[in-house]
């Protein structure tokens, strides 16, 4: 193994993550297992977020292919990693103190930083073996939390849910590597890329391939492979559904975004069709999904499904502007599923976390600030200007647009019209309906931060767009070039 | 003297050197941002509030004025321009600017907008800082719609307007307030979205969403039949034409009166001003291939609603209807494609957006205090409410069309215009001018005349000061446009003829005529 300057800065968040795991286990387990150990963890993992997003920036520039090509490291690894960071220091952030529910033990904590660290590495997989691992050492430790609340049957069932579907899914993954090793003979995905490169396509490469999309469309849940969702979601804790909402969609996002545009970017007439399918089925299911819904967190999602949909438009296009409004839209995403779920955390009544929609009702006037900041979050995710939703499907369905994709836009803007009505009705709940059973007053420090820096980034978004436009486009290109 | 004129040649310098589009469309912000910090209890809240929004709406309003005085009518392209950069690299700018079809309905709306918070002084008396702010933002959303030289800031104020409106129904609204608003947003925003995927194209095209080069670009006849198609949805809605104007009646009917009086008085506008800055302009054969289409459409509407608005029972569901009647006029003179009739458009859109707000009003003022909408429940209120009865009068002969009213010459104009494109449409839509009179008259007399049986009516209080500053005004610029309307054909005569060189549709006469 080569030691040398670059394998060690390059993968410097990597690093800090994998010794702060380890830390953690020592820590949780010589502790007592009291409610100050679980703070003592907690506050190790936030920082170790912190420093890793912060050793970001010190990483060497430009791309790197390290451990004997099976990690490579570029401007697109740098930012979703910085995404998925900024996302698991809000998901930490958001367990109040005493929510109970398994996710005030120790073990939470460390299982989330090393499920992060699964994320970082499966980003920067170069390699379909350290792409695996990557993907399988972030589900693992998913599973268990989601299966955390262990008094209750349907957080128990969730998770067994999660595994199940969630091993068939690496399965399919697995089949499509080995088809893929089989027919090219490598498993390095520069490698992969350099023999698809002008010769003609074998059937089983493409097949190999629509098995490696398939099993990667599950871990980002578009339809048709989105079953789990809802069911997940609602079983287990809130704040381990906050953490599935944001972190694992960006990571999952990064690598499709690697394993298309990079691995298969020579046969993308083949995926690109996959993705049209993969984006309208989600579109549609997402927002015709959520209409009947009565539990917030199975609408979120089938939000997250929708929104699923619109970022795989991006993918759809296989474009360079394809390819940077993905990054856009996981950008605006990551934000508002945050803001949202800062709310959703705080839904209490007598000191009982509730998850009704209906539990919002007359909400703007016992807790007027939260309901404005529910409401602008809603307005963003139906996509409604000057708001940061609308520029992430502004550059989506532009790239579709680009692509000739008309039909897909069209498609895209008409269910992005019905998602609308079911955020319009937690308006509509909040804002023209009196409370009979008001939520319990106040919101924990620690959901004012991150609800505070969503709204911004949300309501000011207009402002960034030209860097975050610029950021995304420079990506792409090193990622074109 | 002399040094009061030079101070105030000093501010206008001093103005036209400042960003001044952008002062005056983020003016109302800085209101909003007063209006949260805001403290003490419910009542301090709200009188407070009030005198915020006021004050800064009007400031807004005087600002605007300035707009009218710098303005050179016989300029031609966009004036009080301002460019910056906005999204790096992509064609996409903050471009702001005006024109003579842009700048009558920005001080359309700053005028209305301290007017209608007036009219809500007493009418709202829970959320009043939420619902100052509403309406605020809406100014901001509706000031930097009119404004914009940019496609994409266009779209960004164009549904911006959704947000506030669709709380100020919802929120403050009737009954039926949460039907009405649901109505209004996903009308509207399936429209808007349809428009949002052309304009996409569009970029895609052109490379630029800057409305100045767009206006010059010709997109071939196939694309303008699909593009025209998309704005067309968006637009249709807003007006509303039919048959998709099913949203307006409701949202009006459950608005509070000063929602209705900015809805029927700036919002609707903006469909018609969609049509004169996007479709024509840009989509100049599909325009004229769709014209018959919209005179079919604007026929019906012209005539189906007067009908319909003669059977209502309820006054604010009539005057909706009667809107979309006179908003039926619009759209025929917009695409009779000739100088008297685009001219006669903006007339009647300037003229509508005053009287329609007044006739709003109208209905406000004895809504407050009857508290019914019901025709049936009123009967005789000139015995108690004489000058009520006398504003309400010239309002409801202004709609009618009266000679010596603004709605006079915006409708002769939208006449004479549509006889040059086809004379069956002139005949079918002066039927719907006898038809409004029919329904505004009945409507009047049922209301105001008659004796006064019921004893409420007899207690009616007469207007108060507050009434008579809203009436009084919106009177007073009906009365002038009517007397003196090349005040403002003036203004807009030099972009209307440019707009028809733009669109192809200019004849050797209407550019002799310059």
């Amino acid at each position: 193994m080569d030691f040398s300057q670059i394998t060690l800065s390059a993968a410097l968040p990597e690093y800090i993550l994998a010794c702060l795991s380890l830390v953690l286990v020592l820590v949780a387990a010589f502790s007592p297992a009291d409610e100050q150990n679980m703070k003592t963890v907690r506050s190790l993992s936030l920082l170790g977020y912190a420093l890793a997003f912060g050793a970001i920036f010190f990483v060497p520039q430009g791309t790197h292919v390290i451990f004997n090509g099976l990690f490579a490291v570029g401007p697109l690894g740098y930012y979703m990693k910085g995404l998925v960071l900024i996302g698991a220091f809000f998901a930490a952030w958001l367990v109040s103190d005493g929510w109970g529910d398994g996710v005030d033990r120790p073990e939470y904590h460390v299982l989330i930083v090393l499920a992060v660290l699964g994320m970082m590495v499966m980003i920067s997989a170069n390699d379909l073996l350290s792409l695996y691992m990557g993907l399988e050492l972030q589900s693992l430790p998913l599973y268990v939390v989601a299966a955390m609340r262990t008094g209750s049957l349907k957080s128990s069932e969730a998770g067994l849910k999660y595994f199940l579907l969630g091993a068939l899914s690496s399965g399919l993954l697995l089949y499509g590597a080995s088809l893929i090793y089989g027919y090219t003979g490598t498993t390095n995905i520069s490698e992969i890329a350099a023999s698809l490169s002008g010769g003609e396509v074998s059937a089983g490469i493409t097949i190999g391939m629509v098995f490696l999309l398939s099993g990667l469309a599950f871990k980002i849940s578009a339809a048709p492979f989105h079953m789990w969702t809802p069911d997940v979601y609602e079983g287990a804790p809130t704040p381990v559904t906050a953490l599935f909402a944001i972190v694992p969609k960006v990571a999952a996002m990064g690598l499709l975004l690697n394993v298309s545009y990079v691995a298969f970017a020579d046969i993308s007439v083949q995926w690109s069709q996959i993705f049209i399918a993969l984006s309208v089925a989600s579109m549609i299911v997402g927002a015709t999904g959520a209409i009947m819904q009565q539990n917030i967190k199975r609408m979120m999602a089938y939000s997250s499904i929708a929104h699923m949909g619109y970022a795989l438009a991006g993918f759809a296009a296989a474009s360079e502007a394809g390819f940077s409004s993905v990054i856009i839209y996981m950008t605006t995403y990551l934000f508002m599923g945050a803001g949202a779920f800062a709310i959703i955390l705080n839904m209490r009544r007598d000191s009982v976390p509730v998850e009704k929609i209906s539990d919002l009702t007359g909400m703007s006037s016992t807790h007027p600030l939260l309901a404005a900041g529910m409401m602008i979050i809603m307005f963003s995710m139906a996509g409604i200007p000057p708001l940061a939703g609308f520029f992430g499907k502004w550059y989506v369905f532009l790239a579709a647009v680009n692509a000739g994709l008309l039909p897909l836009a069209v498609i895209g803007v008409l269910t992005s019209v019905i998602g609308a009505f079911y955020y319009l009705r937690i308006i509509k709940l909040m804002y023209f309906e009196d409370a009979e059973a008001p939520l319990d007053k106040g919101l924990e420090r620690n959901n004012r931060l991150v609800l505070l820096v969503s709204l911004g980034v949300i309501t000011l978004f207009f402002m960034g767009i030209s860097r975050v436009n610029e950021a995304a486009g420079f990506i792409a290109l090193s990622a074109f070039g | 003297m002399s040094l009061g004129i030079s101070a105030v040649l000093g501010v206008v310098n001093m103005l036209s050197s400042w960003p001044l589009l952008s002062v005056i469309i983020f003016l109302p912000l800085i209101g909003v941002l007063f209006l949260m910090l805001i403290r003490g209890d419910e009542q301090v809240v709200a009188a407070n509030s009030r005198q915020v929004a006021l004050w800064v709406s009007s400031f807004a309003f005087l600002l605007s004025l300035f707009l009218l005085w710098g303005f050179d009518p016989v300029a031609t392209g966009y004036q009080f321009e301002e460019k910056a950069e906005w999204i790096a690299g992509s064609g996409i700018t903050y471009h702001l600017g005006i024109d003579g079809i842009s700048m009558p309905f920005i001080l359309l709306s700053t005028f209305l907008t301290p007017l209608a918070i007036l009219a809500s002084w007493q009418a709202i008396t829970h959320r009043v800082r939420e619902y100052m702010i509403a309406f605020l933002v809406l100014e901001v959303m509706m000031v930097g719609m009119f404004a914009s030289l940019d496609m994409l800031m266009f779209y960004l104020f164009f549904e911006g307007v959704l947000i506030p409106m669709f709380l100020i129904i919802g929120v403050w609204g009737g009954a039926e307030r949460v039907y009405a608003a649901f109505k209004f947003f996903l009308f509207t925003l399936l429209g808007s979205v349809l428009m949002l995927v052309c304009m996409l194209y569009m970029y895609h095209v052109v490379g630029t969403t800057n409305i100045v080069a767009l206006s010059g670009y010709d997109f071939l006849p196939a694309v303008q039949f699909w593009l025209f198609i998309g704005f067309f949805a968006s637009f249709a809605v807003k007006v509303p034409m039919w048959p998709v104007h099913t949203w307006l009646p409701d949202a009006h009917v459950q608005a509070p009166t000063a929602g209705s009086m900015i809805l029927a008085g700036v919002l609707l506008k903006m469909g018609g001003y969609g049509f004169l800055r996007f479709s024509l302009p840009m989509f100049p054969d599909a325009s004229e291939y769709f014209a018959p289409f919209i005179f079919v459409l604007s026929v019906i509407a012209v005539i189906y609603t007067s009908l319909v608005a003669l059977a209502q029972s309820d006054m604010k569901k009539l005057i909706a209807y009667s809107s979309v009647a006179h908003m039926g006029f619009v759209t025929i003179g917009i695409f009779s494609l000739n100088e008297q009739g685009i001219a006669g458009a903006m007339f009647q859109m300037i003229s509508h957006g005053l009287v329609s707000a007044a006739l709003f009003f109208c209905v406000g003022v004895v809504y407050d205090r009857l508290h019914t909408r019901e025709i049936g429940a009123y009967g005789g209120v000139v015995d108690a409410m004489p000058r009520y009865a006398s504003f309400f009068m010239f309002m409801m002969l202004a709609s009618v069309g009266l000679p010596g009213t603004s709605g006079f010459v915006g409708e002769m104009l939208v006449l004479v215009g549509a006889w040059q494109a086809s004379y069956w449409v002139a005949i079918f839509a002066a039927t719907g001018l006898v038809l409004g009179a029919c329904y505004m008259l009945w409507l009047y007399r049922r209301v105001v005349f008659g004796r006064a049986e019921k004893p409420e009516i007899l207690e009616l209080a007469p207007l108060n000061n507050r009434e008579y500053v809203i009436f009084v005004p919106l009177t007073i610029l009906v009365l002038w446009f009517g007397v003196y309307p090349s005040s403002l054909l003036d203004i807009m005569q030099g972009t209307v003829l440019d707009l028809l060189e733009i669109s192809g549709a200019g004849t050797a006469t209407q550019t002799a005529l310059r």
